[in-house]
């Protein structure tokens, strides 16, 4: 007997400041399967999406920031939890997208394994990379890491979900909020990410997530005034050329993760935490 | 009583004799050649300039004026340095470097003579400060050649290759040092370039790697002004820039590496807030003030050149701080007893009193001391400015000089909203007696580097270096190797 039921299908939106939000530009793009059948009508994102993403990126900062990191770690843990009990959605949606079942069950898991890789470090890294100075003067000297503040992630092409996953947990492990732009070929795990850290205690504006076109929005993501760093990973020599250049206007950081296969082990790693922390050194005399 | 009635006449009976120290055992030479390839070269562009005394507007000497085929001369000789130097055992790259140290320390009495006659800077601080400093620096980066493997755990550290390193002219020796001890350290080979009013010291530095022995190409000086820095930040045969020096030069040069391969790092401009609570030990607060904003007169990017004083005891704070500020002795770098030495050039000195005018138009109240000023030579008295806004330019600008922008505030959240209103964020100070209170500014504060009840106190092992537009990177202690490799798997 046929299937009689009609299937309910997902309005794919954008995620700013703990809600879903459809793009202000009312513009989208049609997602086609292999047989040219509409999957969806993703987002197309504006540059006044960014703006606002970044607005409530800024205003979630200080929070998210003082945190402990004792809670940051067991809200990623929370990520992770939540992520596996969709397992079953993300993997269809890679299927969807392209990937073969395999390739899709393992990008999957390894995107919730990385995400408790990250969980763990939140309250390590620190003791990792901070120091106390032996300053020759009677002084007491240490240097500890701080984030960066607002992070802007122009997240990579290929790998959908373990690629954003890989970039976003070691920016927010280490107490920065983010503005993201999904995967511009394979958009859909990154708003199925959003729901999932809408149910994970991840306070509203800590991850913002555009859909949208990279050429339009790149230069955007490098050049405004209130982000304080910027993670690309693909788009060539000539489109990292502009990111740096117009990184440059406030002294943006500029992390650079062209073409990094997010499936090897080696892609996960205390380094990457650190890409966005400042070391801030503090100094107090020793005396009576 | 009031304090006023009680008060001692600071301004005028304060003479001292002079106590200059002596010259005779320095040895300028009319002209200096360009360091490279282990050897003192003349210029291809066969030019030179003046290096002048900003203390008597005297010519020091001639020094040589490097161009596009000198820089790419100096490139060449530090990628044949870089082949015999990255490949030498780390620990005998340490002893090298301990020699220039050593070597240094021998000669500290003649470099800080040098360094105060080319630049203006009291010798107090060029003989206690700069020179030990920098010696200091390249003590501690010796040892770390053959550690590196502890410093970066799970990861194995390469040199970079040949680094273009550009230094400013108001710590022209220890910012040498910053840069030559931690590139030196961890195997890549420099091509320096001094600032064009105070390449003397550097010169003299050049000797001292000569007679350390080190191999030809490891270290080479090529002086110059801007074009000699911009030839060698676009030069293709480099692989990394540091820069200290302006926010906008610092921008300029961010701009200019887009696309290329070259890591950088740079500390730029500052204007730091120096945060005085009402539970502050007062006296000990002012004394931080005038080390924060007179220190090598204000000519620091990481000077305390904003006080934030709690409303409650701003005019007692102001009150000292002009009676310290009448004692304070402006003249003759050489001097013993002199606090505030010249202008460094007759460039920033217009900068400095073009700002003064410009404080006065934003209807700011300004007090200088009265003390006598030298007739030659460029000078400025210590300045202050109260009533100015959070916008006033002499509030977001970086003066450069000895002028410091009075607020008040009346609130811990206050405080801190003024402190991080401007783009900069090298470094903040901050003067209470409560310990919960010191640790909450200290977090709040977006900012490198942060004293607290203390100011501009340097340490080879402390990391420097801004968040912001104040720069990337960090200088000093373990941080500051990182400036100077690239990891890679075990």
């Amino acid at each position: 007997m046929a299937e009689s039921r009609v299937a309910v299908a997902k309005t794919y939106k954008i995620y700013i400041g703990g809600k879903f939000p459809r793009t202000e530009s009312g513009r989208y793009t049609t997602l086609r399967d292999k047989k040219g059948d509409v999957i969806a009508n993703v987002c197309h994102g504006s540059r006044k999406d960014y703006r606002n993403a970044v607005v409530a990126a800024r205003k979630a900062q200080p929070g998210w920031a003082a945190a402990s990191a004792y809670l940051r770690g067991q809200i990623l843990y929370r990520i992770a939890e939540m992520l596996e009990g969709r397992r079953e959605q993300f993997i269809s949606e890679l299927i969807l997208q392209g990937a073969t079942s395999t390739a899709a069950r393992k990008e999957t898991d390894a995107a919730i394994d990385r995400l408790i890789y990250y969980a763990g470090w939140a309250d390590k890294y620190q003791q990792i990379f901070s120091a106390v100075n032996p300053v020759a003067s009677s002084h007491f000297n240490f240097s500890v890491l701080e984030p960066m503040g607002v992070v802007s992630i122009l997240a990579p092409e290929e790998s959908g979900l373990l690629g954003l996953v890989s970039n976003i947990a070691p920016v927010i492990a280490g107490g920065n909020t983010c503005v993201v732009l999904a995967s511009e070929g394979k958009p859909l795990s990154a708003i199925s990410f959003a729901e999932v850290l809408h149910a994970s205690d991840v306070p509203a504006g800590v991850v913002n997530l555009l859909t949208g076109v990279h050429d339009e929005l790149r230069g955007q993501f490098a050049s405004h005034m209130d982000v304080n760093a910027v993670i690309y990973c693909d788009g060539g020599r000539a489109a990292g050329r502009a990111i740096q250049e117009a990184a440059a206007d406030n002294i943006k950081r500029v992390v650079a993760r062209d073409r990094s296969d997010w499936s090897k082990i080696e892609q996960q790693n205390p380094y990457l935490i650190r890409d966005t922390q400042e070391v801030k050194t503090t100094w107090h005399p020793i005396g009576s | 009583m009031s304090r006023s009635d009680n008060k001692l006449a600071f301004d005028g009976g304060w003479d001292y004799s002079p106590a200059p120290e002596s010259t005779d055992h320095i040895d300028i030479a009319a002209r200096y050649q360009l360091f490279i390839g282990g050897e003192f070269v003349k210029p291809e562009s066969g030019k030179y300039f003046d290096s002048i005394n900003p203390a008597t507007e005297e010519k020091l000497a001639r020094v040589a004026d490097a161009n596009e085929a000198d820089v790419d001369k100096a490139v060449k000789a530090a990628r044949e340095g870089y082949r015999v130097w990255s490949r030498m055992k780390p620990a005998e790259r340490g002893k090298y470097i301990f020699r220039i140290a050593r070597i240094m320390q021998e000669r500290a009495r003649e470099f800080a003579v040098i360094e105060s006659l080319d630049g203006g800077k009291p010798i107090r601080e060029s003989r206690d400060i700069d020179v030990p400093l920098a010696a200091a620096h390249f003590f501690y980066y010796a040892g770390w050649a053959d550690k590196l493997e502890y410093a970066f755990p799970g990861r194995k550290a390469r040199p970079l290759g040949v680094a273009g390193q550009i230094i400013p002219w108001n710590f022209p020796l220890l910012m040498a040092a910053w840069k030559l001890a931690p590139a030196l350290a961890c195997g890549n080979t420099v091509v320096l370039k001094p600032a064009e009013t105070t390449p003397l010291t550097a010169m003299k530095l050049a000797e001292v790697i000569a007679d350390a022995g080190l191999p030809p190409g490891v270290v080479n000086i090529v002086t110059g002004a801007g074009k000699t820095g911009a030839a060698l930040v676009e030069h293709p045969g480099i692989d990394k820039v540091a820069f200290t020096g302006s926010t906008a030069v610092g921008r300029m040069i961010q701009k200019k590496l887009a696309g290329t391969n070259k890591k950088y790092t740079l500390e730029l401009g500052g204007k730091a807030a120096n945060i005085v609570f009402a539970d502050a030990a007062i006296d000990q607060a002012v004394e931080g003030i005038v080390n924060g904003i007179f220190f090598n007169q204000g000519h620091v990017c990481c000077a305390g050149s904003r006080l934030l004083v709690q409303e409650s005891v701003a005019e007692q704070v102001i009150d000292r701080l002009k009676d310290r500020m009448q004692t304070l002795r402006v003249g003759d770098p050489l001097d013993k007893n002199t606090d505030i030495g010249a202008i460094n050039s007759k460039m920033q000195l217009e900068k400095i009193q073009s700002y003064l005018k410009i404080g006065k138009q934003e209807g700011g109240e300004m007090f200088q001391s009265n003390g006598r000023v030298p007739k030659k030579g460029y000078w400025c008295r210590p300045t202050i400015f109260s009533g100015v806004s959070q916008s006033s330019r002499v509030v977001q600008e970086e003066i450069f000089g000895p002028v410091l922008a009075i607020q008040t505030f009346r609130t811990f959240d206050e405080a801190v909203a003024k402190a991080n209103n401007t783009p900069y964020g090298l470094s903040g100070g901050v003067w209470t007696d409560k310990g919960a209170k010191i640790f909450k500014m200290t977090q709040a504060m977006r900012a490198g580097v942060i004293w607290a009840n203390t100011f501009n106190k340097f340490d080879p092992a402390s990391p420097f270096g801004g968040y912001k537009e104040s720069g990337v990177g960090r200088e000093g202690g373990l941080h500051g190797l990182d400036a100077y490799v690239k990891l890679g798997a075990v």
